[in-house]
């Protein structure tokens, strides 16, 4: 099992088996939405802002 | 005869549930499939050669902005897309969409549009209070105001036309309906209306986005025939059609989504979406191959 650090408050998270590349977790510490980047090594990022024209 | 093996690319900003039951649809029936991470990809108007070999494309963009365009290249080069370019330019704006339903009679809320915040007040006066102003482009109840005095709907108008983009005084105003504390969601895939299913709320705005719960509508001849039509104005594919109660006017359509979400749409009714939709797609770039060959 994966696990990574928040980029924003450090907490450790374990990344589910069924975890893919470009899927958004939320850091279940402080909140922040993390974007998953690479599992191979695990490794996330801060998500981009929610922008004007999304949805769907 | 050997067939050539079918090629589809699915174009995608998150891999959100939907997206994750899309891929794995996709893996189940063994189809030769690309992931395009739309951050990722570039258009070389003098090169299409690595699209076209993409038998159909189905766009998942978040970013209304970024899957329109991308939709527009794959129109140019000729790839069929899931949904069309012209779709998510009539469903992505929400003016346009009011226009080409008018067009086809579907029944609709009362809408105005004005592009002035001095047209918008007069607009607004002459509807009467409460009204519901929304952004043209936007979604997941995002920005839609509830205007119940002058005095709001002064305040709105400025902030609108000062602090928004240009986009922002293009004036959209519909009538405020007192709806049952839920609207209807209905999936249309091609000529199918796959299923309904009511998104309950406390708060005037119902999207699931907002915290709107799913609960099974049953399907009745009347949403079917309602949702088949607007999909038929609005270009078909696979599409959400939103439809609210008007306690006067009967089942309205409120508005059509051409990127649709389905995570409680798919639980709530047991209904293989993603897989359906994976069908569908299959079937557009099947019809594709043989148009080419017939040529």
């Amino acid at each position: 099992m994966s696990t990574v650090n928040c980029p924003e408050c450090d907490a450790e998270i374990t990344l589910e088996a069924s975890t893919e590349v470009g899927e958004i977790l939320v850091c279940p510490d402080c909140g922040v939405d993390l974007e998953v980047t690479s599992l191979n090594p695990a490794a996330v990022e801060l998500a981009p802002m929610e922008q004007e024209d999304w949805g769907e | 005869m050997t067939q050539k093996r079918l090629r589809i690319g699915v174009l995608y900003s998150r891999v959100r549930v939907e997206e994750k039951w899309i891929f794995g649809a996709m893996e189940k029936l063994g189809i030769d499939y690309e992931r395009l991470d739309d951050r990722a990809i570039s258009f070389d108007l003098e090169h299409p050669e690595p699209w076209q070999t993409f038998d159909a494309v189905l766009e998942r963009s978040i970013s209304y902005t970024s899957g329109l365009y991308c939709l527009r290249m794959l129109d140019a080069f000729g790839v069929r897309t899931v949904n069309t370019a012209r779709v998510a330019e009539i469903c992505g704006d929400k003016l346009v969409t009011s226009a080409i339903l008018s067009g086809a009679g579907v029944p609709q809320p009362h809408t105005v549009t004005a592009f002035t915040p001095e047209a918008a007040l007069d607009a607004i006066e002459a509807f009467g209070y409460p009204v519901v102003l929304k952004p043209v482009v936007g979604s997941w109840g995002r920005l839609l105001a509830k205007i119940n005095d002058r005095e709001a709907a002064e305040a709105v108008v400025e902030h609108k036309s000062v602090l928004g983009s240009v986009q922002h005084s293009v004036f959209y105003i519909q009538e405020y309906i007192k709806k049952p504390g839920r609207d209807i969601r209905a999936i249309v895939i091609g000529d199918k209306v796959v299923m309904a299913m009511y998104r309950k709320s406390e708060h005037w705005i119902t999207n699931t986005a907002r915290s709107g719960e799913g609960e099974l509508c049953p399907m009745t001849p009347e949403i079917e025939k309602l949702c088949l039509d607007a999909a038929r104005a609005v270009g078909g594919g696979v599409l959400a059609v939103d439809l609210v109660e008007h306690p006067e006017k009967g089942m309205l359509v409120n508005e059509v989504n051409h990127t649709m979400e389905f995570h409680t749409a798919q639980p709530v009714s047991g209904i293989d979406i993603a897989g359906e939709i994976v069908n569908y797609v299959v079937e557009v770039a099947r019809k594709g191959k043989e148009v080419i060959s017939n040529e």
